[in-house]
């Protein structure tokens, strides 16, 4: 039949069909067949240098642009690594499409060259996946796992399909509505729980709103900020949620959790109400579980019903989209304020006062060395709120999600559930090509860029013009912090000796970059400047700073938020509050 | 009683199965038997999964599960509104007389027997079956193969009938907190 097209055709017009305008991978052995249509289709396919780069990117994009990241790539050991940015994914509910091949269908389970059971390892990191032998089924896969990837609460879905399947013929039928009958995210909240909601409102007096990542991914920064100023309580936003709220608003008290600031963490201590929107009471914000906010009721507004009641106990419980939902609570609370307009007026005292006595902070190093902090902070006030900021896991995040001051959403991306290290420059990669008239930078650790750092390539070579601070303290800084905390500062095998080797700088320009290095708190300014003065090749800078800055505030992990540390062995003087 | 019986349709595809047991092998839910077999739409399977749910409410069970997109839909059968069956097979060593004598009234039959050795097959209920293996034990149990309990509800509706299932919010009475641990 003259309208047969190959397997292989038919996934790459599936996914042009699916919207899809850019895609990450490798090309292999059991994934060649889709190669060949995407050498002609309109889908650009950038060549990342590591598969869990292509993961990480299409995190990224996905991430600032709000639609599914694809990546692709070949069966067995191409596949496996596509398992961490898989889980990371998983953990921040990222839209993630990640096409694999697999071995051809009659060789699956005979241990073959590069099989692995990719479905099998990926069950418990996926949203959902596929193994497709059939190549008919390919379209409805394809269509089906995007459907599944951006609705409900977004996440990760992998479709592998065996070799054969991509080279046998078939015709071609896209569906435009996915039929699933196990699987209806619901949109809509239940007007009797908005009631409730709005009601317990009214009756609060110390209320909080707990925003977490989840209003990012609904797109309802606007709304939440009419129904915050509607209310008139604190806002605190997680770590995935920093830009979900305007840092510079006057209700906003910062971020909670193990480096959150005091005023955030005893806010949700305190409270007699959490307004918990799009969060999930994740260990690093609620510290101790038993032992946070005691005094608290719970509203808990989440998409994913499993959510509720998960780590703890929700008094009203809202199932839905936080667009709809949080559109529906502001008139419902502006019509009971009518009836009882509750006074946050203490509430607010109360707040200010730590607001005001324990504000976020650093000292500079005593040996005139260069300070982590003073750097991330410049490069956010140099490039402004408008710029996208990646960060990679330990203390340069925690620092670039302190200093920074986040004004919108979707402009911080940063591993928050699984804590990936090698996370940044990747996703910055992505997140560069879905805006590619933003400047993105990169907030890296030397420990982590080590782990990733060859996208740099893919970077120069694509015109992806993405810039990289390297927070240079020679050492896996966070653990370090832990070990000089916990373990008697005995430094076991967390000294990195990066401001010896590798030289960054020249590990830069052989990557195609231009590389920088800056080791003065007088050169700090000028050398963002330089670095946001290049917008045709991609810039590394190594910021060799003090190796001993530490992060603070701290809850020490399976401590209670009550025991907050502003400095080591220093707790807030609680007695000079009015709590 | 942390037991609880859910009846739970999926659809019929592959590494449906593997999707459960690695969703409660993950999040550390015992399962105590499960069953599993074709419905009267052969697009659909029924699993039959008995539960003990010592530390974990079952809302949430029920929601973790409910997320899997093959699960089309969810019902706690409750002991006094359904009818819950388990299949058993016994191998004493012990002639049909003296067998005979001690299974009457009990759901139980004699379905072999050669060599002094007899087989017993039994369908009846969790508990009927753990009366009737001690009875049996005298004899001493050469063999025994039991199947997971399969349960329907009572009355003319179906699960299938049920296009969704109550999505499980934790109520105060079912509600356990996670236990504080340290990572």
């Amino acid at each position: 039949m003259s309208n047969e097209i190959t397997g292989a055709q038919s996934l790459v017009r599936a996914l042009e069909e699916a919207g899809v305008d850019v895609m990450f991978g490798i090309p292999g052995g059991a994934i060649l067949p889709a190669y060949d249509p995407i050498y002609d289709s309109k889908i650009r396919h950038i060549l990342v240098r590591h598969e869990q780069g292509a993961g990480h990117a299409a995190t990224g994009y996905a991430q600032v642009t709000g639609k599914a990241g694809v990546c692709i790539a070949t069966s067995g050991p191409g596949a496996t690594n596509l398992v961490t940015p898989l889980a990371d994914a998983h953990m921040d509910s990222v839209p993630v499409v990640a096409i694999t091949g697999q071995v051809p269908a009659p060789a699956i389970g005979t241990d073959a060259f590069q099989e692995a059971d990719i479905r099998g390892i990926t069950m418990p990191v996926t949203k959902h996946n596929y193994l497709i032998t059939d190549p008919a089924d390919i379209p409805r896969a394809i269509s089906e796992a995007f459907y599944i990837a951006n609705s409900g609460r977004p996440g990760p879905v992998l479709v592998d399909i065996a070799k054969d399947a991509l080279q046998k013929m078939t015709t071609f039928s896209y569906p435009k509505r996915a039929e699933l009958r196990g699987y209806r995210p619901q949109i809509e909240p239940n007007s009797e729980s908005i009631r409730d909601a709005a009601a317990l409102i009214a009756q609060s007096s110390k209320p909080v709103f707990y925003i977490g990542g989840g209003v990012i991914k609904a797109n309802a920064a606007k709304d939440l900020l009419k129904l915050a100023e509607v209310v008139g309580a604190p806002v605190v936003t997680t770590l995935m949620a920093r830009g979900a709220f305007p840092d510079s608003h006057p209700q906003h008290l910062g971020m909670p959790g193990m480096h959150g600031t005091v005023a955030a963490v005893t806010a949700l201590q305190k409270a007699d109400l959490l307004i918990t929107l799009g969060a999930r009471f994740d260990d690093r914000v609620t510290g101790k579980l038993s032992t946070f906010a005691v005094n608290a009721k719970i509203i808990h507004a989440d998409i994913d019903p499993a959510e509720i009641g998960k780590n703890r106990y929700a008094d009203v419980p809202v199932i839905g989209d936080l667009g709809p939902t949080i559109r529906a609570l502001t008139p419902a609370v502006e019509a009971e304020f009518k009836k009882n307009k509750p006074d946050f007026t203490t509430w607010w005292r109360q707040m200010n006062s730590l607001r005001t006595t324990y504000p976020l902070g650093y000292n500079e190093p005593s040996d005139g060395s260069l300070s982590p902090q003073y750097v991330i902070e410049r490069i956010g006030q140099l490039t402004g709120p408008d710029a996208v900021y990646v960060a990679g896991v330990g203390q340069h995040q925690m620092w670039a999600s302190q200093f920074i001051k986040y004004e919108k959403p979707r402009t911080w991306l940063n591993s928050g559930g699984l804590g990936t290290m090698g996370y940044a420059v990747p996703a910055a990669m992505g997140a560069k090509v879905g805006l590619p008239d933003t400047p993105v930078w990169a907030i890296d650790g030397d420990g982590c860029f080590q782990m990733t750092n060859q996208e740099l390539v893919t970077c120069a070579l694509n015109n992806i013009p993405i810039k990289v601070a390297i927070i240079n303290n020679e050492s896996l800084g966070m653990v370090r912090q832990w070990q000089t905390l916990f373990y008697q500062g005995r430094y076991s095998n967390t000294d990195l000796n990066s401001k010896r080797v590798p030289d960054f700088a020249k590990l830069a320009e052989a990557m195609g970059c231009v590389g920088l290095l800056c080791e003065s708190k007088s050169d700090v300014d000028r050398v963002i400047k330089e670095s946001n003065a290049i917008n045709d090749a991609p810039v590394v800078v190594d910021f060799s700073v003090h190796r001993d800055a530490m992060v603070w505030p701290m809850v020490a992990a399976g401590t209670s938020n009550d025991d907050i540390m502003i400095a080591r062995e220093m707790a807030p003087d609680w007695d000079s509050q009015e709590l | 009683m942390a037991q609880h019986t859910l009846a739970v349709l999926v659809e019929n595809s592959p590494g449906v199965l593997a999707r459960v047991a690695s969703l409660f092998s993950r999040r550390g839910y015992n399962i105590d038997s499960l069953a599993v077999g074709p419905t009267e739409d052969p697009k659909v399977s029924r699993m039959t999964i008995v539960l003990n749910l010592e530390g974990h409410a079952l809302d949430q069970v029920s929601a973790q599960l409910f997320k899997l997109v093959n699960v089309i839909g969810i019902q706690e059968m409750q002991e006094s509104g359904s009818r819950q069956r388990e299949l058993l097979f016994a191998k004493v060593a012990a002639k049909r007389s003296e067998v005979e004598a001690l299974i009457v009234g009990l759901s139980a039959e004699i379905v072999d027997e050669r060599d002094g050795s007899c087989i017993i097959q039994a369908v009846a209920s969790n508990k009927d079956l753990a009366e009737l293996v001690k009875k049996l034990e005298k004899f001493g149990i050469r063999e025994l193969v039991q199947s997971g309990a399969i349960a329907i509800e009572f009355g003319a509706k179906t699960l299938a009938e049920q296009t969704a299932i109550e999505t499980g919010l934790a109520t105060s009475d079912t509600h356990q907190q996670t236990q504080d641990y340290q990572n």
